[in-house]
């Protein structure tokens, strides 16, 4: 075992939770990520394989809320996907594993910070946030958006007051900034 | 003041009492009035003064269309000039200042421009200010300057939060008069998803405004009980005091809603506005129409307003223009306001209608003629009357009513360009051609003048969109309501004037639109230009129609034939506040820190903006008083023993594939295919055109597998470009890509302990000893007992050294243990200035030489692009122009004087002959002090330098007149055997 200390997106050894009457954000640092995209020719396999991890095929704007491995689509025969970290810090080594020559898998757990946004004014803190048409989305809708400048994931999670939203890590603290005064905007 | 003007009833609460100020002055306004309507009610009439000439100006509608009532609300850092006094929600302690004026109000000193009116007409400043030459920069324009404008800025930061947002609907309408409540109450009860917005803070539009019953109810009971019903629909956004500024492309519309703007001061933390971003599917348009005036003489008196303004402030705030009004009309809608007012007990001089056939009243006189001159220093006091047989009347009245027939509100159909059409039942555009997409028009907006055409096109529209979408409307049953057409004569302006205003926000006249035609002013976009008719915060919603139709009367063209101007948004005047959102001072753009930003926070770094990025640019220790000392140090501490830089922040793109190598093969000019797994090496990649694009290195850490790095600054670029290669030129290709820059935290560890230290880290499984791990070997490894790493053994400062990175959130620990095992050999951190006097010292190539003018035979690497493969550049790179004798080539140079500074941007001449540019030889693009070398050096470029190494030359710099004398050197100062990198 390594003898590293690994530090949360926002620099704190605890994910952060900023609580609001409304809204609660929460840094999740549990997250471990890794990006799959089918190999030239081997689309059917890739998918054949990835219908068995997940249950399904991502298709475009969805994610597969599956446990403990989940993925949303990213782009054409593209995917990215998640499992708890505490059990699958070696993710992309183990889908490596089990895709083979039928995809290209990249680690992804340290490009991306993810926040969990729950609470009953969910749907008035996306619209303030972000371009998603939130009050359309189900659970289980994946968009691509822009946040504060920053490219951004927004996913629809299983229960109705509950989103969330990857973005890149470097920029965590401007993210996080964004977060933090659109919910105080709307206190 | 009492409030002298005050009738009972209207929409405003008599109990709810509001008190504010106007020039310093105190005044008490009840709740529901605009400022507008509160200094009507307490006698008020003077508000300000015009553009140009200084004229009293009072309040001339009661709308968004405002010109002139224009007003500084608020003070200090709040302060907002330019606000329409018709459009601010009155509120307990508001403070307004009149403005554009030099002393007070009543006796503003500017207004002797008045006087020199012949001097400053339309164009005047075309003519005049032409000599002497100099006076124009020291006297014309800061006195121009000082005079121009309307309101004051007060230069203080606005202490206010702005936000933006986003939604989505069915159905966007705009405008909740009752055109838009029959769509919203169509569209809402039949569950579609819809969005109602007003600028108003009370909707119900001209339901508010007149006396007309819509069933049993007054148009504002019904249009309250509406909006009531709406708002308790799930599916329906409720939006007042939101202004939809703009259609844009693809069904977007920008909308402003006032969040705070009726109150002192926000409520801690809330925004002032929002500006929303709305996606809807389809929108109905029911803005409504807005009064035109007529010109006359003076007829821009205070006190003189649009009749139906006069109605408005009457039905609506319970407010009396005065207690005398005449109206002066071509249209029966003329007749309504002094119906209305009559009925409300105001006395009314008589209604001067220029129709023969005009409809006569039993209450008060009716007369056929013209209003041809009015009198009145600060108010309108009387006003002159020409008969129909040729003899004269004055009328007594403070307030006249003028109505010239109402426009359709067609500003937001034109926003795509779509141009509208005539219509000449009501002497009037239209909405015409093609129309943003999505929309449909309805109500006055439209054409139809009614309320029960407002009711039944809106209805109508909302159904048509719904079934457009596939949902199925509802019927609705609407009220019965007035449906009299409304009869016109068109008439612009009365002949014969000196001075007729029509654009009152811009001082022009109808003499002025003369001018410019006599003047060859033909296209109605050059008279805008010309008079400035049409301009400023109300873009002539009031004048642009007198203007044209003057125009075309010059012209012997049709109104049509004339056209409009182009509309555009916004619509109304907003706040670069809003725009700007959140996106200000610290927050304008996103930051991106590097996994070792709090370390070298803590450590006291001096960070520089790279991009987004930033970097530690030196670390500044006790007793170091500049810059320099610092970087000194680090330099010299790197070079003796060893040193470690943050370099996450270079691009990282992960290539996979069966075809990584190929694709690399075409990527970079020189060769890929052939390098061993485990081997990494410096890329150079070419524009199409054969400039230099980006450099970096590509380890092959698997057959199929690749990490390439970029330049920080070319990270992105570079990406998009892989990947337009991939998608567009190459998908026949096996390869796969994905940007990992953030993924991994990568430390340069350089200097001759490098390797010393690093074995301190790396799991004793791996050998990192020269001989199995040597210069440009890169492996997948493991650190700190386990952690998966990459190593890459790459040199930026020509030391020896590596590149190590571990996943980011371990990038903390990282720098902390390397800092910590590294203490035995001082390991010292070293920032971008560092790296940057090192890079130079060892004469490697950066942003500074791949400037997008440089060929890969500039920088001295013609070989490099391989003959043997096509890659792209390659082919254009072997262009004549590219290879002529007397190309630049990458050089050195030193000061012959070692104590000289050696500027970047400074130019290379010959030891003799001319400085300029006709002679000029090269020039310096990096420059330092080498603390090595204990002087200055530099990169630059020279032409054939690669032929004149050991030349002196003079380095000149005109724009300030520095020049030195140089040698040109090799530009490898440091180790150019690179038997350091090698170690």
């Amino acid at each position: 075992m390594h003898n590293l200390k690994s530090i949360t997106a926002l620099g704190g050894t605890e994910s952060r939770i900023d609580a609001f009457t409304h809204i609660t954000i929460a840094e999740n640092d549990g997250v471990a990520l890794a990006s799959v995209a089918a190999r030239l020719g081997k689309e059917k396999k890739c998918h054949t394989i990835l219908k068995k991890l997940l249950g399904a095929v991502p298709e475009a704007g969805r994610a597969q809320l599956h446990d403990p491995e989940a993925g949303f689509w990213m782009g054409p025969d593209q995917w990215m996907i998640g499992a708890p970290r505490a059990t699958h810090e070696l993710l992309a080594d183990d889908l490596k594993g089990r895709f083979g020559d039928t995809a290209s898998v990249t680690e992804q757990t340290g490009a991306w910070v993810c926040f969990d946004i729950t609470g009953p004014a969910m749907p008035d803190f996306c619209e303030r946030l972000c371009a998603v048409p939130i009050r359309q989305m189900v659970a289980g809708d994946a968009r691509r958006t822009v946040i504060h400048h920053l490219g951004c994931f927004v996913i629809r999670r299983e229960t109705d007051d509950h989103i969330r939203i990857l973005g890149a890590r470097a920029s965590t603290q401007t993210l996080h900034h964004a977060l933090i005064i659109t919910a105080k905007a709307m206190a | 003041m009492s409030q002298i003007n005050r009738l009972s009833g209207g929409q405003v609460n008599a109990d709810q009492p509001l008190k504010f100020k106007f020039d310093g002055k105190s005044f008490t306004g009840q709740q529901g009035d605009t400022l507008a309507s509160a200094l009507l009610a307490n006698g008020v009439r003077l508000m300000g003064r015009s553009f140009k000439y200084h004229r009293p100006r009072g309040v001339l509608t009661a709308g968004s269309e405002e010109p002139n009532a224009l007003v500084e609300l608020r003070d200090d850092a709040r302060q907002e000039p330019n606000t329409r006094a018709t459009t601010v929600e009155l509120f307990d302690g508001l403070t307004a200042k009149s403005q554009n004026r030099l002393g007070p109000l009543q006796f503003d000193l500017l207004a002797i421009n008045d006087r020199f009116s012949n001097f400053l007409t339309a164009g005047f400043y075309y003519k005049t200010f032409m000599w002497p030459a100099a006076f124009w920069e020291k006297i014309y324009e800061p006195i121009i300057r000082h005079a121009a404008g309307l309101g004051s800025l007060s230069l203080q930061e606005d202490p206010d939060v702005y936000d933006k947002g986003f939604l989505h609907c069915d159905l966007l309408i705009i405008g909740a008069g009752p055109a838009g409540l029959a769509a919203a109450l169509t569209a809402g009860r039949s569950g579609a998803q819809v969005i109602l917005a007003d600028e108003d803070f009370r909707m119900g539009g001209r339901l508010n405004c007149e006396t007309f019953a819509l069933g049993d109810q007054s148009g504002a009971d019904w249009a309250d009980s509406v909006i009531a019903e709406l708002a308790s629909l799930p599916n329906v956004r409720v939006m007042p005091r939101t202004t939809i500024i703009g259609a844009f492309d693809h069904g977007i519309y920008g909308a402003v809603e006032r969040i705070s703007d009726h109150k002192l001061v926000p409520d801690a933390g809330k925004p002032r506005q929002i500006l929303w971003r709305i996606y809807t599917k389809r929108t109905v348009l029911a803005a409504g129409a807005i009064e035109r005036p007529i010109a006359f003489e003076n007829n821009d008196r205070p006190g003189i307003m649009l009749a139906s303004a006069i109605r408005t402030y009457a039905n609506r705030f319970a407010v009396a223009a005065d207690q005398r009004v005449a109206i002066f009309t071509n249209n029966d809608d003329g007749h309504r306001t002094a119906q209305d007012l009559y009925a409300k007990g105001v006395k009314i001089s008589a209604v001067v209608d220029v129709r023969p056939d005009a409809p006569r009243s039993m209450d008060y006189e009716v007369l056929s003629g013209e209003v041809i001159d009015t009198k009145g220093r600060l108010g309108l006091t009387f006003a002159e009357v020409r008969l129909a047989d040729g003899s004269l009347r004055t009328l007594e009245c403070g307030a006249l009513g003028v109505s010239g027939g109402w426009n359709p509100n067609v500003h937001m159909t034109c926003h795509q360009r779509g141009r509208p059409t005539w219509n000449d039942a009501l002497a009037a555009f239209v909405p015409g051609g093609t129309l943003p997409q999505g929309m449909t028009v309805a109500g006055a907006a439209n054409g139809d003048m009614t309320t029960t055409g407002a009711l039944k096109t809106g209805a109508a529209a909302a159904r048509a969109a719904l079934k457009d979408l596939g949902l199925t409307a509802k019927t609705i049953k609407l009220p019965q309501a007035e449906d009299t057409p409304v009869a016109i004569k068109p008439f612009w302006y009365v002949a014969g004037c000196s001075r007729a205003w029509l654009d009152q926000q811009n001082d022009v006249t109808v003499k002025d639109v003369k001018l410019s035609h006599q003047e060859g002013f033909r296209s109605v976009e050059h008279l805008k230009r010309y008079t400035t008719l049409g301009m400023a915060t109300d873009q002539g919603k009031t004048s642009n129609m007198g203007g044209l139709a003057i125009m075309a009367e010059l012209a012997g063209k049709t109104i049509p034939d004339v056209g409009t101007t182009i509309f555009r948004p916004p619509y109304t005047p907003t706040s670069i506040g809003v725009l700007a959102g959140r996106h200000r001072g610290q927050e304008f753009h996103p930051k991106r820190l590097t996994p070792s930003h709090k370390w070298a926070t803590e450590q006291g770094a001096v960070f520089v903006e790279v991009g987004n990025w930033l970097r530690a640019q030196w670390f500044p220790r006790a007793g170091e008083t500049t810059w320099r000392e610092s970087v000194d140090r680090e330099v010299l501490a790197t070079r003796k023993s060893v040193g470690v830089c943050d370099v996450t922040t270079l691009g990282k793109v992960d290539v996979q594939g069966t075809d990584a190598a190929a694709f690399l093969n075409k990527i970079y000019c020189n060769a890929f295919a052939k390098l061993d797994v485990g081997k990494t090496r410096y890329g150079l990649m070419l524009r199409e055109d054969g400039i230099a694009k980006d450099d970096g290195t590509a380890a092959r850490l698997a057959e199929d597998h690749f990490v390439v790095t970029t330049t920080t600054a070319n990270a992105l670029p570079v990406y998009r470009h892989m990947e337009f290669v991939r998608q567009c030129l190459l998908p026949d290709m096996d390869v796969q890509l994905i940007s990992t820059t953030e993924a991994w935290a990568q430390y340069a560890i350089a200097g001759p302990n490098s390797r010393a230290l690093l074995q301190k880290i790396v799991d004793p499984d791996t050998d990192i000893s020269n001989a199995v791990f040597p210069f440009m070997a890169c492996a997948n490894i493991t650190v700190c007992g386990g952690l998966r790493a990459r190593l890459f053994r790459i040199s930026f400062s020509g030391e020896l050294a590596y590149e190590i990175a571990v996943p980011t959130a371990y990038g903390d620990a990282m720098i902390r243990k390397i800092m910590e095992v590294g203490a035995e050999f001082d390991v010292t951190a070293y920032g971008t200035e560092a790296l940057g006097v090192m890079r130079i010292e060892k004469g490697h190539a950066a942003g500074n030489e791949l400037n997008g003018t440089t060929t890969a035979q500039n920088l001295g690497m013609g070989r490099m692009v391989s003959k043997t493969k096509d890659s792209i550049g390659s082919k254009l790179s072997e262009r004549e122009g590219l290879n002529a004798a007397g190309d630049l080539r990458q050089v050195g140079i030193r000061p012959v004087n070692p104590a000289d500074p050696v500027p970047a941007g400074a130019h290379l001449m010959n030891a003799d002959g001319p400085v300029d540019a006709a002679h000029d030889q090269g020039y310096v693009t990096s420059a330092c002090f080498s603390p090595n070398l204990g002087h200055a050096i530099a990169l630059g470029f020279l032409k054939d330098g690669d032929t004149r190494l050991g030349e002196v030359m003079r380095l000149v710099s005109p724009l300030n007149g520095f020049a030195t004398t140089v040698e040109i050197v090799s530009a490898h100062f440091i180790d150019p055997e690179g038997e350091r990198l090698r170690a």
